[in-house]
């Protein structure tokens, strides 16, 4: 019955493809700009995780001062030492691994090329809680970290202006008033939301201490990055960490925390969540113009009622039941819409593979829309084409031969 | 069960059809009595609003009687709901219309095979079936031709076609040649003579002209809703 049904559906359909054409387009443009808003919206959810995540794997950064964004300089908060971060890698539950920072920025030279630079001096841990590759080279020992050697591994940007096509393995560089050999080059990173972060030169903290600093500086370090073991609670570890930190910087119970600790995952979280929101949002707007669709093919099917009046009349004549007329009308209904919802699916598709490319973004397919948007087609088929079908079911057989 | 052969195809007591209610009541058919046999061929005449168009819906189970009987084969058709009498006329009747009534856009094959759709029969057979049907009214080699392409008496032989091609027991006629020139109504008559000769279709046909009238066998003339004269025609 079902497929008895389809097949005169089918040739109704394709006796009048214009009709049925128009009758759709709604519903094509309804699916696709649903599919199209939210793979986009995935795609950029994603992109922003995946750059959060970029910056370091379950990284807590601990900073002096009271909380990031704008602020005056933290004047008369202290740094921290070196043994801050010992003793956090040794009494913390949960942290994986502790790189103490110390950052300065020198002007950095290599035959006629020079530019100011970001240098970071850290330990050995830092590569790795902060999700640097080598794309060259090597990083540097521990002989070369407690001898304060003058040694770097650079950023890509930077191996980019100062050498263009040349190898940097082996050069010398001038950082400061220092020369340093570059010893590895990092893997490109792109662009984060706090700018070019392969504009930098990575150097053992002892040899920013003492060769690039100098005598005068002090040698407090102004950062702590912390890597939390796979699976640990942050708010846990970072409420240890939290009083541990008040407890070596004498903090009263009535003083508030001079220094903070910024959480990458929980930031990621913040920022996946409203792109995801932003997506849904889209997608609620681009399904109303679904809903709109689905007017469209109501108000055309009961158009079309009307004007096979006398069609119907042949059927019901001829012996065809209310029930397969009911049937007729229905499933032409949702033939249409599911038709067309596959076709606003394979739109959608080309245009995020287009735009994807154009606004270069990670082009990320998921099934789970795709899926949604074409049973959702269908469903505006069975919900508009009820009435229509209904409306030609409960005609007369009588009265339909006789329309004009 | 056909113990008493000829035992009447089609038996009308005492019917009745009221359309409107109250004052506005209107008596179309006001107490018929009619005997058909299997086999016969019986033109309805009589002037418009006689009641004749009612009476042949009435008997094609495209409606139901007010107060009466109505016997086809045995089966009370005015107990049948609106379902049973879809598949009555699905399994048994035939229709033909003044105005052809194909449906546009759509060959003539299609159009034969409609009623096989409703048959459920597998395309192969129903294609078979239809240009066999097509070839009996002679129409085998217009087989893709839509109804536009056709001339008035073919659209006709093509709706016969349809009619025939279900093998009914009884086909209703409504006014065949009303929309056809006096050459062509001549072919259609005779196709319909042969039709109720050859394969022993009951025919019923519905006519305001003396002389297409004449090719039945039997004139049943409906006059205010009852029949005024019932006269079988010399052979």
């Amino acid at each position: 019955m079902l497929w008895n049904a389809l097949a005169i559906a089918i040739r109704e359909i394709r006796r009048n493809i214009t009709r049925a054409f128009l009758t759709v387009l709604g519903v094509i443009i309804g699916v696709a700009a649903v599919v199209t808003m939210v793979t986009l919206g995935h795609a950029t959810t994603n992109a922003v995780k995946n750059q959060i995540s970029g910056l370091g794997s379950n990284l807590l950064a601990l900073r002096p001062g009271a909380g990031f964004g704008p602020r005056m300089p933290s004047a008369g908060v202290p740094d921290f030492s070196e043994q801050d971060a010992v003793l956090i890698l040794e009494q913390i539950a949960g942290v994986a691994a502790v790189a103490p920072i110390r950052n300065a920025s020198f002007s950095t030279v290599y035959l006629n090329n020079a530019r100011s630079t970001n240098v970071t001096g850290s330990t050995v841990s830092y590569f790795g809680i902060h999700n640097w590759k080598i794309a060259d080279g090597r990083v540097f020992t521990d002989a070369e970290y407690r001898s304060g050697a003058a040694v770097c591994v650079i950023g890509n940007t930077v191996k980019k202006e100062l050498f263009a096509s040349e190898n940097p393995i082996g050069a010398k560089i001038r950082i400061g008033t220092a020369a340093c050999e570059v010893i590895g080059v990092l893997s490109a990173k792109g662009q984060a939301g706090m700018g070019d972060q392969d504009d930098t030169i990575v150097v053992p903290l002892t040899t920013i201490q003492r060769r690039l600093l100098g005598k005068t500086s002090n040698h407090d370090i102004g950062q702590i990055a912390i890597s939390a073991q796979d699976g640990a609670d942050t708010t846990a570890v970072i409420a240890d960490i939290t009083a541990l930190l008040r407890q070596r910087r004498n903090l009263q119970p009535n003083q508030d925390n001079n220094f903070n600790i910024f959480d990458t995952r929980q930031i990621a979280d913040t920022l996946s969540s409203s792109t995801k929101m932003m997506t849904s949002l889209l997608g609620a707007v681009a399904g109303i113009s679904l809903l709109v669709g689905g007017i469209g093919i109501m108000n055309i099917m009961l158009v079309s009622v009307t004007e096979r009046t006398r069609e119907i009349g042949i059927r019901l004549a001829l012996g065809a039941t209310a029930g397969e007329v009911l049937l007729q009308f229905l499933v032409e209904a949702i033939t249409l819409s599911s038709v067309g919802g596959i076709a606003g699916i394979l739109i959608a598709l080309a245009l995020c593979g287009g735009l994807s490319l154009l606004i270069q973004l990670p082009f990320v397919f998921d099934a789970q829309i795709n899926v949604t948007a074409f049973f959702f087609s269908a469903a505006v088929g069975i919900l508009f084409g009820f009435a229509p079908a209904r409306r030609a079911a409960r005609l007369d057989p009588i009265d339909a031969l006789r329309h004009e | 069960m056909n113990a008493i052969p000829p035992r009447p195809l089609i038996s009308l007591e005492r019917l009745t059809k009221t359309y409107g209610q109250g004052d506005a009541a209107f008596q179309a058919l006001r107490g018929v009595d009619l005997t058909v046999r299997a086999g016969e061929f019986v033109a309805i005449m009589g002037p418009s609003g006689s009641g004749k168009s009612t009476l042949m819906n009435i008997l094609g189970c495209l409606d139901t009687p007010t107060t009466g009987s109505y016997r086809y084969d045995g089966i009370a058709v005015q107990e049948l709901d609106v379902n049973q009498r879809a598949l009555l006329r699905r399994h048994a009747l035939g229709f033909i219309f003044q105005g052809f009534n194909l449906l546009a856009r759509t060959s003539a094959l299609e159009n034969v095979e409609l009623p096989l759709l409703y048959r459920r029969l597998p395309r192969k057979v129903r294609h078979e079936k239809a240009r066999e049907a097509l070839a009996a009214v002679g129409l085998a080699d217009k087989h893709r031709n839509t109804p536009s392409e056709l001339s008035g008496g073919q659209q006709q032989r093509v709706a016969i076609a349809r009619a025939l091609v279900t093998e009914p027991r009884t086909l209703f006629a409504d006014e065949p040649t009303g929309n056809l020139d006096s050459t062509t109504t001549g072919e259609i008559m005779e196709l319909l003579s042969k039709l109720n000769a050859q394969r022993g279709i009951t025919l019923l046909m519905v006519t305001h002209e003396d002389d297409v009238a004449a090719y039945a066998q039997r004139t049943v003339h409906v006059k205010d809703g009852l029949i005024a004269s019932d006269r079988a025609h010399a052979a």
